[in-house]
């Protein structure tokens, strides 16, 4: 029985060499041919029928996981042999070592096109900016306007909202992948959409519709709102993979209001 | 009639075609985004599905210019003609088409021993099948420039989307070399060294100037 024990022992031991060594391998960016995966291989079979508890097959799965890394590497290696921008390291860093360094600049002038871009404020976002300046108010007519407002806030069911037609039934799920698709595009590669410019449409029901719909985009983790408090700005930002949210962190509900006042105002700005 | 028809839809078409020329150039050369340059499918919604012929007609106006306008595509370059959806995923730049003189690079704020170290990071990381070692890269560096400037020159290169590092320090090409610097001429320059200095002999002489 002891001498059983020993030789798991020395087995996990052995893999837990063979683990590191993959790992140093991918780390470091040594010679991925360091490794005999023949020998490793063995090494891991021989071990393979000792094994009983989970971590002890756990520690097998890791090293086979290790070693496929390095076999990917190898294969890589084996692939950048073969592309026309394989060079011999050692020559290519010769002859970076026998260049001065004006020979160097003046070769690498001969292969460099730098990007040409502006990043200079344009006269139409400086007027967009002057407007924007102009029509918001000062911080504490703000705050002012904020907590006079009370709405009375319901809830509506899904049901309900099949009766009145804003949603079918059928196409529910398929909507909801459609909005998130669409919100993707919208936003590009800016992270994020302020959510009037979103959820805002031509008419006030399809704004509604909207609305609902983006409330489970967030639900659901396909997207998240970001709020800005001092500024009154509500942002969505849509996730590339669905992300569930529950046991994860505290689930707080936002309430947004989506009423006909505040639809004019949106489609106002819109128009201007 | 039909000449006076014909004649009138090339008018439009010729009209259509400056407007949207107008607009890509607006889109391309005004950066955007965090990063300079825009997608494919950003172009398509802005100049419509013919956006690839518009873009080859800036090309042309900006060969005058010795500009161009520059293709990156997300994967490897096709080798055929690119379909719609890699045109929609690749990125695109306006670049210069030709090569810079080193007085303009001083104008640009880099200096010689920045584009020498520049060069020398970029071709090592290439040659090492586009990962190596920080520590590797600085001990080159080190060959050419002072000590004191390769730490900050390596984090101006990261800083800049010419190379990129990660938590394990190891360097990786990024977007702008792959944007601005012909890879494979870089290489095959280095390795064809001792011609080329017989060709720019008089480079040395004229840059001391």
């Amino acid at each position: 029985m002891s001498s059983k024990k020993q030789r798991k022992k020395i087995g996990s031991e052995h893999l837990q060499r063979i683990i590191d060594l993959c790992k140093s391998i991918e780390d470091k960016g040594l010679d991925p041919f360091l490794v005999d995966v023949d020998d490793i291989i063995e090494v891991v079979r021989e071990y393979f029928p000792e094994w009983e508890l989970p971590e002890e097959l756990c520690l097998d799965a890791e090293t086979i996981h290790g070693l496929a890394s390095v076999i990917k590497l190898q294969s890589d290696w084996v692939k950048h042999r073969s592309t026309s921008l394989y060079t011999d390291p050692f020559l290519l860093e010769e002859k970076i070592r026998k260049l001065s360094k004006v020979e160097l600049a003046n070769l690498f002038l001969h292969v460099w096109h730098p990007i040409i871009e502006f990043e200079q404020i344009s006269p139409h976002s400086l007027a967009e900016a002057i407007r924007y300046w102009q029509s918001l108010l000062p911080l504490d007519e703000r705050w002012l306007k904020t907590a006079s407002q009370k709405i009375e806030t319901g809830t509506v069911t899904r049901e309900e909202l099949i009766k009145q037609r804003i949603l079918a039934e059928k196409t529910f799920s398929k909507d909801l992948e459609a909005l998130w698709d669409e919100l993707r595009q919208k936003v590009g590669e800016k992270e994020k959409i302020l959510y009037w410019d979103f959820v805002g449409a031509n008419t006030y029901d399809e704004t509604i519709k909207r609305a609902y719909l983006t409330s489970f985009l967030v639900t659901y983790g396909y997207a998240t709102l970001e709020v800005n408090p001092l500024e009154e700005e509500i942002f969505v930002k849509p996730y590339e993979k669905p992300v569930s949210m529950l046991g994860k962190r505290q689930v707080i509900s936002i309430p947004v209001s989506v009423s006909n006042e505040e639809w004019v105002k949106w489609k106002r700005g819109q128009q201007n | 009639m039909g000449e006076m028809e014909k004649r009138s839809t090339k008018l439009k078409k010729k009209a259509h075609y400056a407007r949207q020329l107008k607009r890509a150039a607006h889109l391309l050369f005004y950066r955007r985004h965090k990063k300079p340059g825009v997608k494919g499918w950003e172009l398509r919604r802005r100049l419509g599905a013919d956006y690839p012929k518009v873009l080859n007609l800036l090309d042309d106006h900006l060969e005058q210019l010795d500009l161009q306008v520059k293709t990156i595509f997300e994967e490897e370059k096709p080798a055929e003609k690119p379909t719609s959806e890699q045109l929609d995923k690749a990125r695109f730049y306006i670049t210069l088409r030709g090569g810079l003189t080193p007085k303009e690079t001083k104008m640009m704020g880099w200096r010689i021993d920045d584009i020498a170290g520049l060069a020398t990071a970029i071709s090592y990381v290439i040659s090492k099948k586009g990962r190596a070692p920080r520590e590797e890269v600085e001990d080159l560096l080190r060959l050419k420039l002072p000590g004191w400037r390769v730490d900050i020159n390596m984090n101006r290169y990261v800083r800049s989307g010419y190379l990129a590092e990660d938590e394990n320090k190891q360097l990786y090409l990024d977007w702008r070399t792959r944007a601005e610097i012909d890879q494979k001429t870089l290489v095959d320059l280095l390795l064809s060294t001792d011609s080329l200095r017989k060709e720019d002999s008089n480079y040395k002489e004229e840059h001391l100037k």
